[in-house]
C-alpha cells in the first residue's frame, strides 16, 4: 500500500532532482572559480568577488528562513548583519582600546563567529517576542524601523564604535599551525597552497564556501522537519496551525532567531573578509537587496534563493558599476568620437538606479514567483486555472 | 486596562510632562520649535495620507509614494522655471505662477502615478503578495534614478517666490511661511474629507478599503477606484512636494526615502488605513521630529521617531485612531 | 492540584459559558456535560452561536464568563495550541487545511503536538529524529487510510475534491491524539452517499475511543448518529435530550420554524 503511494511521489523526485543538478553545478563552479578566474584575469580579484557575493548568499538562505518558510516579512534584516559585524570588529581590533574601556581586544575569529551567531539570535529574539504576535504587514514595519535604528546607533555611539570614521585592521583569522601541517607552506613537502587570511582572497573564498555548504546542509534539515512544517502551517494558516497544537509565537519566534542568527554569523564573517566595518555597509538598500534576492530566487527553496542572490549580486555589484566602462569600449570599438564616448559613459553611469530600479519592476512583471520557485509558489499562479478544470471535471461527473 | 495600554498612556503621559516642562522653562523657545514641527508636520501629513489610502485599499507598503512627492518638487521647479519670476520679494507674477503651478503640479504627479500603478501594480494584483513590494521598491529606485539623471546628486534650488513677511509676538518668530504650509495642508485635507465622504467616488473607494470582493458585486469598477487612490493620493503629494520646495527651497533626489519612512511611520502612528488618522500621525510626528531636534540632538531623532513606531506597534497594534479588528 | 476531579464519565463540562462582543450576547449562559465516548450534538439555527461556542472551548476566543472543564481540568481561558496538545482537535466550517502543503504533510502538522524532536535534533538530522520521521510519516499515512485518502498522500490539500478535504481535516484532527474531537458542520454540502460514509467515519472513530462533539445542520446526520442533543437558539440553550425528546420539543420547532407555525 505504502509503496505504491510512495512510487507516485513523481512531482516531488522531480523537484529534488532539479535541486541535485543546482547543487551539483554550483558545486563544480564553486571548485572551477577561482582556479579558472586567476588564470584568466592573472588576479584575485575576482575571487575577492566572489567572496562577497558568498556573504550575500548566506544572507539570502538565512532570510529565506523568515521569509520564505515561516512567511514573515522581515525589511530590516541588514541590522542582525550589523550587529554580526559589530560584535566580531569591536571585539577583534584596537577600537575598543580608544573607547571608555581602554581596553582593546583581540579575541578569535572562530569563537567570535559563534558569539555573533548567538548576539544576533538574542537580538532577534528581543525584538520578536514583544511584535511577533502582531499580523504580518505590522512586523514588516517593526523590523523596517529596527533597521533604521541599528545602523544609526553604531553611527551615535562613536566613542565605542568610531562612529562615521568605522572600525578599521580587524583582525583576520588564523589557523592553528597543525591544520597547516608539513605538507603545505613553503616547505619542501607543499602539496596545497599555504593557507593564509592575511594576504590570500582565496583562503576566504574557501570559507565562505564550506560555510555556504554547511548552511544549505543544515536549512535543508530544518525544513524536512517537524519544526520546518510548523512553519509551513503557520504561513498557511495561522489559526489552524494553532488548533493543531503548534505554538505560533514560539515557532515565529524560532524563524526569527534562527533568521536573525545567519545574518549575525554572515556579518562576522563579512568584519574578518572586509576588515572595516562602517554604519553605512548595513543600510535600508541591503536589507532590500537580500529580500529581492529570496524573492527573484523563488522564495522558500534554497537551491533558487542562491541563484538569485549570485545573479542579483552580478547585476547589483558588478554588471551596473561596469556599465559605463563597457559601455566606453563599446563606444571605442565602433570608433565614436572620444567626446561622445565619455558623455555617453558619463551617462550610463548617471542610469544606474534607473536600470536597477527598472530589472526589479521587469523582474517582477515577467516572474512573479521568482527564477526558481518551490513547487508551492508555482502552483499558487497556477491555481486558478486546476480549480476550473477541476470543477469542469467534477460536473461531468455529477451529471 | 490591559498592559498594552497601560505602557502606550506612560509612554504619552511621560512625553508631555517632559514637554510641559521644557515649555514652563523656556515658553520661547518652545513655542518657535512647536511652530516648525507643525509646519514640518503639516507636509508628513499630506505625504502619509498617500501611504495609508494606498495601503487602506490594496495592503501594499507603496515604497515609491515618498519619490512621487519628491518629484513634485523637482517637477514644481522646473514648471516655475517659466515664469518671470522674481525671486526674494512677491509680485503679481510670482502669485500667477503660484496659482497656476500649483494645481498643475498635483495633476502631473496624479498622473505619473496612475501610470506606475498601470504599469507596476495592477498586474500584479494576484500574483504572491511580496511582488507588487518589491516593483514598489523598484519603482522608487526608478523615480530616483530619473530625479538624479535630470539634476545629478547635489541639492536642486527651488525658486524663493513666497512673501517674507514675518512678525516677532514675544520673541517668537511668525513667518508667512508657516501659516502658509499649515493653511494649505489644512485646506487640502479638509477637501480629501469631503471627497471620501460624500462623493460617489469617495465612497467607492471606502467600500473597496472594506471588502474588494463584496464592492465588485455592487458593481463597482475595482480598477478605476484603485487608480483613483493613487490619483488622489500623488494629489497630496505633489502638493506636498510643492510646499516643501517652497518653504526650503531646496530639494535632493533622495528626500523621499527618509522623509517617505517618517511619513509612513505617521501613517502607522494614526492607524494604517486611517484617513483622519493619517493627517494627525503626520502633525504629531512633525512635532516630535522637531521636538527631538532641539531638545535631544539631531542625530537621534531618527532613533527617537523609529521607536516610537516600533512603541507604538508593540503597545498599540492598530495605531492612535486604528479601530481594534478582531483576528480571525 | 486545587482543581476538582469532575466525575470520571464527563469529558468536558461547560458552566455558564458566555461570550460577549460588544453589545452582543453570542452564547449566553450555556452549560452543558458531555459523557465520554458518546456523540453529542450541538444544533440551532443559523447565528445561533454554535461555532462561537467551539471557538471558546478550543482557546480561540476568550470566554467572557464561565468556566470550561476537560478531563477534570479547568482549562477556561488556555491558547488554543494549549487546548490541542490536552486533547481537543478540531475541525471547521470552512475548512481549514494547509492549501499548499500535501495530504501527507497535512496530517504531520497534526502530529505535531505528539512529537518530540528539538531544533537541535532537527538541525543535525540525529538518529533519533530520523527515526522519528519515518515513525511520523508511517502514523501519518496510517490516519489518511483510516479516512479513506491514502492514494492522495502525496497531493496539495488545495487539489483534493471538496469530500476529501473534508476527510483529511478529519484525519489531521485526529493525528493530535485527541480524547475529543469537535466537527463543525461535517457534512456540510455533502451528497446522500457521502453522508452515509461520514456517519460510518464518525462510528469508526468513537471505536477508537475519542468522543465526538459535532455542530450539524442535517437532521438525518444527527439524529443518525448522535445520542445527545442540544439545541441553541440566540447564544442561549432551549433544549437538551435524545434525539427523540429534542424532535418533539415545542420550543425546537418554534426556534426553526418561528412562532407562528
Amino acid at each position: 500500500m505504502s509503496t505504491s503511494v510512495f512510487t507516485r511521489l513523481h512531482l516531488r523526485d522531480r523537484i529534488r532532482d532539479r535541486d541535485t543538478a543546482v547543487y551539483s553545478i554550483l558545486l563544480i563552479l564553486a571548485l572551477v572559480f577561482p582556479m579558472a578566474s586567476i588564470y584568466a584575469t592573472d588576479g584575485t580579484a575576482l575571487v575577492s568577488q566572489a567572496t562577497r557575493a558568498g556573504t550575500f548568499v548566506l544572507l539570502a538562505i538565512g532570510l529565506n528562513v523568515v521569509v520564505g518558510f515561516a512567511g514573515l516579512l522581515d525589511l530590516g534584516y541588514a541590522a542582525f548583519y550589523a550587529i554580526g559585524a559589530y560584535s566580531y570588529a569591536l571585539f577583534a581590533s584596537t577600537q575598543l582600546a580608544s573607547s571608555p574601556a581602554h581596553h582593546a581586544f583581540h579575541l578569535p575569529f572562530w569563537l567570535m563567529l559563534f558569539v555573533a551567531l548567538f548576539v544576533a539570535a538574542a537580538a532577534g529574539a528581543v525584538l520578536g517576542f514583544p511584535t511577533l504576535r502582531l499580523r504580518g504587514d505590522y512586523l514588516a514595519i517593526v523590523t523596517l524601523g529596527f533597521g533604521e535604528i541599528v545602523p544609526q546607533l553604531f553611527y551615535n555611539f562613536d566613542q565605542w564604535t568610531g562612529g562615521i570614521n568605522a572600525v578599521g585592521g580587524i583582525d583576520q583569522p588564523t589557523l592553528p599551525a597543525w591544520i597547516q601541517g608539513p605538507w603545505s607552506g613553503d616547505g619542501p613537502f607543499q602539496v596545497v597552497r599555504n593557507f593564509n587570511f592575511g594576504g590570500d582572497p582565496v583562503a576566504f573564498y574557501v570559507l565562505i564556501c564550506i560555510l555556504i555548504a554547511a548552511a544549505i546542509i543544515l536549512v535543508n534539515n530544518l525544513y524536512r522537519s517537524r519544526l520546518g512544517r510548523a512553519w509551513m502551517a503557520i504561513r498557511e494558516d495561522e489559526v489552524a496551525a494553532a488548533a493543531m497544537g503548534i505554538n505560533t509565537v514560539t515557532t515565529k519566534l524560532l524563524a526569527f532567531g534562527i533568521g536573525a542568527s545567519f545574518s549575525g554569523f554572515a556579518g562576522a564573517f563579512y568584519g574578518a573578509n572586509v576588515s572595516l566595518v562602517s554604519p553605512d555597509s548595513f543600510l535600508f538598500i541591503v536589507s532590500i537587496t537580500v529580500l529581492v534576492m529570496v524573492v527573484l530566487g523563488g522564495m522558500g527553496n534554497i537551491s533558487g534563493v542562491i541563484i538569485g542572490a549570485l545573479v542579483l549580486y552580478y547585476v547589483v555589484y558588478y554588471l551596473i558599476p561596469g556599465l559605463p566602462e563597457n559601455v566606453r569600449s563599446l563606444a571605442n570599438s565602433i570608433g565614436l568620437s572620444s567626446e561622445t564616448t565619455r558623455s555617453l559613459a558619463d551617462a550610463t553611469q548617471h542610469l544606474n538606479y534607473i536600470i536597477y530600479g527598472g530589472i526589479l519592476v521587469a523582474m517582477m512583471l515577467l516572474r512573479p514567483q521568482g527564477l526558481l520557485p518551490s513547487r508551492v509558489r508555482e502552483q499558487e499562479l497556477k491555481h486558478a486555472a486546476v480549480q476550473e478544470e477541476e470543477a469542469a471535471v467534477e460536473m461531468e461527473h455529477a451529471t | 486596562m490591559s498592559l498594552p495600554d497601560f505602557g502606550f498612556y506612560v509612554l504619552c503621559a511621560t512625553a508631555i510632562v517632559l514637554l510641559a516642562a521644557q515649555a514652563v522653562i523656556h515658553p520661547g523657545e518652545f513655542v518657535q520649535v512647536f511652530i516648525f514641527g507643525l509646519t514640518q508636520g503639516s507636509i508628513y501629513a499630506l505625504v502619509a495620507l498617500g501611504y495609508t489610502m494606498v495601503y487602506g485599499i490594496i495592503e501594499l507598503i507603496n515604497f515609491a509614494h515618498g519619490d512621487v512627492f519628491t518629484l513634485g518638487a523637482y517637477v514644481g521647479s522646473a514648471i516655475l522655471g517659466f515664469f518671470a519670476i522674481s525671486e526674494g520679494g512677491f509680485t503679481t507674477v510670482n502669485l500667477i505662477a503660484l496659482l497656476l503651478v500649483f494645481p498643475a503640479v498635483m495633476l502631473v504627479m496624479g498622473g505619473i502615478n496612475v501610470a506606475i500603478e498601470r504599469v507596476a501594480y495592477r498586474p500584479l494584483r494576484n500574483a504572491p503578495r511580496l511582488a507588487p513590494l518589491i516593483t514598489a521598491i523598484g519603482m522608487s529606485f526608478f523615480l530616483e534614478g530619473v530625479m538624479f539623471l535630470w539634476h545629478g546628486p547635489a541639492t536642486v534650488h527651488f525658486p524663493d517666490i513666497l512673501p517674507k513677511a514675518a512678525t516677532t509676538v514675544a520673541g517668537v518668530f511668525f513667518g508667512f511661511k508657516d501659516v502658509f504650509v499649515v493653511v494649505v495642508a489644512a485646506i487640502l485635507v479638509a477637501l480629501l474629507a469631503i471627497f471620501i465622504n460624500r462623493t460617489k467616488l469617495g465612497k467607492a473607494m471606502r467600500a473597496t478599503a472594506q471588502d474588494r470582493d463584496a464592492a465588485q458585486l455592487m458593481g463597482i469598477d475595482i480598477n478605476r477606484t484603485i487608480a483613483a487612490t493613487f490619483f488622489i493620493g500623488a494629489l497630496l503629494a505633489g502638493a506636498g512636494g510643492m510646499i516643501w520646495g517652497l518653504y526650503y527651497n531646496t530639494v535632493y533626489y533622495q528626500l523621499g526615502f527618509r522623509s517617505g519612512l517618517i511619513a509612513f511611520t505617521a501613517a502607522v502612528f494614526g492607524g494604517i488605513g486611517n484617513i483622519p488618522g493619517a493627517a494627525l500621525g503626520g502633525l504629531i510626528i512633525g512635532l516630535i521630529a522637531a521636538f527631538s531636534d532641539s531638545y535631544i540632538g539631531s542625530k537621534w531623532t531618527q532613533v527617537v521617531v523609529f521607536g516610537i513606531l516600533i512603541g507604538v506597534l508593540v503597545f498599540r497594534p492598530t495605531g492612535l485612531l486604528g479601530m481594534r479588528v478582531p483576528e480571525k | 492540584m486545587s482543581e476538582q476531579p469532575a466525575p470520571a464519565d464527563n469529558i468536558l463540562e461547560l458552566t455558564d459559558l458566555t461570550k460577549r462582543f460588544g453589545g452582543l450576547v453570542a452564547v449566553d449562559n450555556v452549560s452543558l456535560n458531555i459523557k465520554r465516548g458518546e456523540v453529542f450534538a450541538l444544533i440551532g439555527p443559523n447565528g445561533a452561536g454554535k461555532t462561537t461556542l467551539f471557538n471558546n472551548v478550543t482557546g480561540l476566543f476568550q470566554p467572557t464568563s464561565g468556566r470550561v472543564v476537560f478531563d477534570g481540568r479547568d482549562i477556561t481561558g488556555s491558547k488554543p495550541h494549549q487546548v490541542a496538545r490536552r486533547g481537543i482537535a478540531r475541525t471547521f466550517q470552512n475548512i481549514r487545511l494547509f492549501d499548499y502543503m500535501t495530504c501527507l504533510d497535512n496530517v504531520r502538522v497534526g502530529r505535531h503536538v505528539r512529537m518530540k524532536a528539538t531544533v537541535f535534533d532537527s538541525l543535525f538530522k540525529l538518529p533519533r529524529e530520523r527515526r522519528e520521521e519515518e515513525r511520523v510519516t508511517e502514523e501519518a499515512m496510517e490516519f489518511l487510510r483510516f479516512v479513506g485518502i491514502a492514494k492522495h498522500a502525496d497531493q496539495y490539500a488545495r487539489n483534493l475534491a471538496y469530500g476529501q478535504q473534508r476527510r483529511l481535516e478529519i484525519a489531521r484532527a485526529l493525528a493530535t491524539d485527541p480524547k475529543l474531537l469537535l466537527l463543525d458542520e461535517p457534512a456540510a454540502g455533502f451528497t446522500p452517499q457521502e453522508k452515509v460514509e461520514l456517519m460510518k467515519l464518525v462510528k469508526k472513530i468513537l471505536g477508537r475511543g475519542i468522543t465526538v462533539f459535532l455542530i450539524e445542520h442535517d437532521m438525518k446526520v444527527v439524529m443518525g448518529i448522535s445520542e445527545r442533543i442540544v439545541v441553541l437558539d440566540h447564544g442561549e440553550k432551549i433544549a437538551e435530550g435524545s434525539p427523540d425528546e429534542v424532535r418533539k420539543d415545542v420550543r425546537v420547532i418554534e426556534a426553526y420554524l418561528g412562532k407562528s407555525a
